[in-house]
């Protein structure tokens, strides 16, 4: 089977954002960028399905593909999953900042054409964390969804997926083809080799543009503005738990 | 203008986040409607009619309903999204798993995880692990929003709505197999008064609930714990305060052997009073901290069982 991964080019995960002077945006300017994690667990995944890791059967997984819509840059983050075993890569692209809805419309028409049996993606970017295109494109495409994954299993023509919910854990079976969102520890990603690094330089990246597609990506939403959140001031270092209990008391906190 | 809350179940009643949700949305209209969806809902139902402020509870059941199923979720509402302006749920595991699909039913951009109200088509949201605010103005004609529940008062109880039944969708392509919850005695993390957390400098799953669990039953809080922590296997994962997991908001937090990552203050740095206890000065959980105690916590947290009495 054929499975697509979705990937973002974001702000990396360690570096902490900083709110533009102007309040237009966060500065990403000579600011570290790199797959957003969510979706490197997604990539890691795949490629385990299709290498038959861990619990998952060999042969399930034939095919990885990759896809991004972002800037000219984001070739490098198709690359890095190339490197670490995807096996073509899509470049949709776009100066803009497209909104989860934009997205899930251009992805719905990447998955008519490339027809996979699973979309597999992070469950959010970690830049806009709106947590949405994997349940819009699953609404779009009238297919079932399995958010927040801490398992997957696919036989029988179906993902039997176990789902990180408040309050611990919701097993569901989804008819394939489905769209699975991934979460935190569903596996660590691998770093990818030297070896695997060079020969993912001569996998295949097509490079196509948003109006390729012919699908309605206007903004809905407005950015008024982008501010940095109230600092809260640092309090007062305490001798002991004595001390602590008291002036918990006095507070009206205990 | 008409808002549809959908209710956060829980067995027979409905979560505090209902409530909270519930106050969101009467900034947006004076007639909110609540659906409570699932099977064998009607007490729910009627305890969600008790919620003030609120013009009728419409009642939604299948089997596909009862496990909250996004297929499900989304058919009902789409049948019902007619007659409202906006279609708000609390950013739950749930509601963030089945809004977006419903948003995208709509051809709507769907707003997740507000934390203000500006006006009726302007809201405020965390992007960015909650390092930034963004504030935003929805073209839409019909909007569909997650709310943070931590960021809004529970609206009260006093009303007396009525309870109306309407047509509960079924689940299609999805099904349900099943539940691990895990089972507690402690408030939930979410909507509980005092939290106590633990980290890393724990060490092991045994040393974690040794010492947080006492402290834990002593204050009547709830446990949580930092993504390191829940990573290295020494809590389960739904005990995760942090963007990525819980964001949690209580009167008193109190952060043990936690350093403090970004994404671990984005989850509680609006607790109202935090107390942190760690060994190394410098954490950066200090510079959030009301009161900190310098120390390591397998001297300071005995000391503070004493103390307590």
């Amino acid at each position: 089977m054929k499975v697509l991964v979705p990937v973002k080019r974001v702000i990396d995960y360690n570096v902490k954002a900083r709110v533009k002077a102007d309040q237009t945006g966060v500065d990403l300017a000579n600011v570290k960028m790199s797959m957003n994690p969510f979706d490197e667990i997604a990539v890691e995944e795949a490629v385990r399905m299709k290498e038959g890791k861990e619990h998952h059967a060999a042969g399930t997984v034939d095919e990885i593909v990759v896809v991004s819509i972002g800037v000219t840059q984001a070739q490098e983050t198709i690359r890095t999953a190339l490197a670490m075993g995807a096996d073509r890569g899509l470049l949709i692209q776009s100066d803009a900042d497209l909104e989860p809805l934009a997205v899930a419309k251009l992805l719905k028409a990447v998955v008519d054409e490339e027809k996979p049996d699973l979309v597999l993606l992070g469950k959010q970017s970690i830049d806009g964390d709106n947590n949405a295109v994997g349940q819009m494109l699953a609404a779009l495409l009238d297919w079932p969804q399995a958010t927040f994954a801490g398992k997957i299993v696919l036989a029988n023509g179906k993902a039997t997926v176990t789902r990180e919910v408040d309050g611990g854990l919701q097993t569901l079976s989804a008819a394939l083809p489905a769209v699975v969102s991934v979460d935190l520890r569903l596996n660590t990603p691998r770093y990818a080799s030297l070896p695997n690094i060079m020969k993912a330089k001569k996998k295949e990246i097509a490079v196509k543009a948003v109006a390729d597609y012919g699908v309605d990506t206007v903004p809905r939403l407005k950015v008024l503005k982008v501010t940095a959140p109230a600092q809260r001031a640092a309090g007062i270092k305490v001798a002991d738990a004595a001390e602590l209990v008291s002036k918990l008391k006095i507070v009206g906190v205990l | 203008m008409a808002v549809l809350v959908i209710a956060d179940r829980d067995g027979d009643t409905v979560r505090d986040s209902t409530h909270k949700t519930v106050t969101a949305a009467l900034k947006l209209s004076g007639d909110v409607d609540i659906l409570v969806i699932g099977q064998g809902s009607k007490a729910a139902a009627d305890a969600a009619a008790k919620i003030a402020g609120v013009r009728k509870v419409l009642l939604a059941e299948s089997a596909g309903l009862g496990h909250q199923l996004a297929e499900a979720v989304e058919a009902t509402v789409v049948g019902l999204a007619g007659g409202y302006d906006a279609i708000l749920s609390p950013a739950t595991t749930d509601g963030k798993n089945f809004m977006p699909r419903i948003a995208a039913k709509l051809d709507v951009a769907p707003i997740s995880e507000i934390i203000e109200v500006v006006s009726k088509d302007t809201f405020v949201r965390p992007i960015y692990a909650g390092n930034a605010l963004e504030t935003i103005q929805s073209g839409d004609a019909k909007k569909v929003i997650t709310v943070r529940p931590t960021s809004f008062d529970p609206a009260g109880d006093g009303g007396s709505a009525k309870v109306e039944t309407v047509a509960g969708a079924d689940a299609g392509k999805a099904a349900f197999v099943s539940d691990e919850m895990v089972k507690s005695d402690r408030p939930e993390l979410g909507a509980a008064k005092i939290v106590v957390s633990g980290g890393r400098a724990m060490g092991s799953a045994e040393e974690f609930h040794a010492v947080m669990d006492p402290l834990a039953d002593r204050l009547g809080a709830a446990v949580g714990a930092s993504r390191a922590a829940v990573d290295a296997g020494y809590a389960p994962n739904d005990y995760q305060v942090g963007q990525t997991g819980k964001v949690v908001a209580p009167a008193l937090y109190i952060a043990i052997g936690i350093s403090g990552a970004i994404q671990h203050l984005a989850g509680m740095k609006d607790s109202k009073v935090i107390v942190a206890i760690n060994k190394d000065a410098d954490a950066p959980i200090f510079q959030v901290a009301d009161y900190g105690i310098v120390g390591d916590y397998k001297v300071v947290v005995p000391e503070l069982m004493k103390a307590l009495g």
